[in-house]
């Protein structure tokens, strides 16, 4: 089968950014995601307290264009005070339009 | 008050709360699963909805509107009070007062149970309508602590997202919607649930102390990192606070159960809501103080020593 390459970005967040994190994704030209809680460690320190909630990874595939954008986005509005990490890598899929 | 010390700090929930503190100690494996600690929470807040809902449905209204404006009144004065002690002789910043001062005027609903269930215990019951307080007395304190913020400074977080963040909060959905079903269906409606609802409550709230004792615990352990102030601040404003609540609601006409019931609420600080919406709202405010303070310290101390103490003082004030 033919596939495409495109770009995975996966966002690990503090649970309390998900809704805003998901409503702005979209707005950037994602068109879909995958959510997880997750928890671990990081250089902010274990976040796995319920009282600020878990974390979340959102893992949404999209084109190289939208993959910086979001990127972008992320680095620029929460790097600074929140518990955030972003990274892309490339992946082969298969329906290479429906992402785009 | 030795007696009433004694009754308090051997109850179940306050026994269960310790042993979750020297389970977290011993570094035992005992954790609760989320999912569980999301249950008895849902369950404990709907119930005393509930409950407070079907005794406000034959209760006069006018019983109630004196210590509802009391309690309005506490909501918005408590997070200034706290601000300007936290800034003045502690200080501190004006984004971790803010922070702060939010959690000390909000209310823990766990803090009013345990207390609720002390006066009933002590055989002087709180009015059946308190829920009805808890409530009013959760929102106003927060949205007051943001607006020192949002009107004093320009940052990062958002305003409207924190509001959101607390109005649609699970503490006060439940809450509201458990004193509108109460309300609707009354006491005949209550009737129906009361098995699930009732019965099974103070059990609920024993596991669930049992939880909070390992999330303290946990807290402890940044206590080094908060400083002296912030303890004596977690210790000493609940009881400025815990007064003026016990004071103020004697006046308004509230039993000597429900005046110390009062005060153990505007002595409590949250660490349901106002966590939520300030970590949204003041993401530059450091979780460490919030979170310690409020959970570390201020919930340890009014479940063992000032729940005793606000009832002590209401009696004394009573009689």
């Amino acid at each position: 089968m033919l596939t495409v390459v495109l770009k995975l970005v996966t966002i690990v967040a503090e649970r309390v950014l998900q809704e805003r994190l998901l409503h702005e994704l979209k707005e950037l030209g994602a068109r879909g995601y995958t959510l997880t809680e997750v928890s671990g460690e990081g250089s902010r320190g274990v976040r796995a307290s319920e009282w600020e909630g878990h974390n979340v990874k959102i893992e949404t595939i999209v084109s190289p264009e939208v993959a910086d954008r979001i990127i972008e986005h992320i680095a620029n509005h929460y790097f600074q005070h929140y518990a955030v990490i972003v990274y892309a890598q490339p992946v082969e899929v298969v329906r290479g339009n429906k992402y785009i | 008050m030795l007696e009433i010390l004694l009754t308090n700090l051997l109850s179940p929930i306050v026994l269960a709360f310790a042993l979750g503190i020297v389970a977290q100690l011993i570094r035992s494996d005992l954790s609760f699963p989320e999912p569980l600690y999301q249950a008895l929470s849902i369950y404990l807040l709907l119930a005393i909805g509930l409950k407070g809902g079907a005794e406000l449905s034959h209760t006069h209204w006018a019983v109630v509107l004196k210590p509802a404006f009391v309690t309005l009144l506490l909501g918005m004065l408590t997070p200034i009070t706290s601000y300007v002690v936290l800034r003045k002789i502690g200080r501190m910043d004006r984004i971790n007062a803010a922070a702060i001062a939010a959690h000390y005027g909000s209310v823990s609903a766990v803090t009013f149970i345990a207390a609720q269930t002390f006066g009933q215990l002590q055989g002087t019951p709180a009015e059946g309508f308190m829920p009805a307080l808890v409530a009013m007395l959760e929102v106003p304190a927060i949205v007051v602590a943001l607006m020192i913020v949002f009107l004093r400074s320009n940052h990062h977080g958002s305003w409207r997202d924190g509001l959101h963040e607390v109005l649609t909060g699970r503490s006060v959905v439940l809450l509201i919607g458990g004193l509108l079903i109460g309300y609707l269906s009354g006491m005949e409606g209550l009737k129906q649930v009361e098995p699930f609802f009732v019965s099974g409550f103070k059990g609920a709230l024993t596991l669930f102390l049992l939880e909070m004792g390992l999330v303290a615990a946990r807290r402890l352990r940044d206590l080094r990192k908060v400083g002296a102030f912030l303890i004596g601040f977690g210790i000493l404003m609940p009881i400025v606070h815990g007064v003026l609540g016990v004071v103020l609601g004697s006046w308004a006409g509230l039993s000597e159960g429900g005046s110390a019931v009062l005060g153990a609420m505007v002595a409590s600080a949250s660490y349901i809501a106002a966590p939520a919406a300030v970590r949204i709202s003041i993401p530059e405010a450091n979780p460490t103080y919030y979170l310690t303070a409020s959970l570390g310290i201020t919930f340890p101390f009014n479940l063992t020593l000032g729940i005793p103490l606000y009832f002590a003082l209401a009696h004394w004030i009573g009689g």
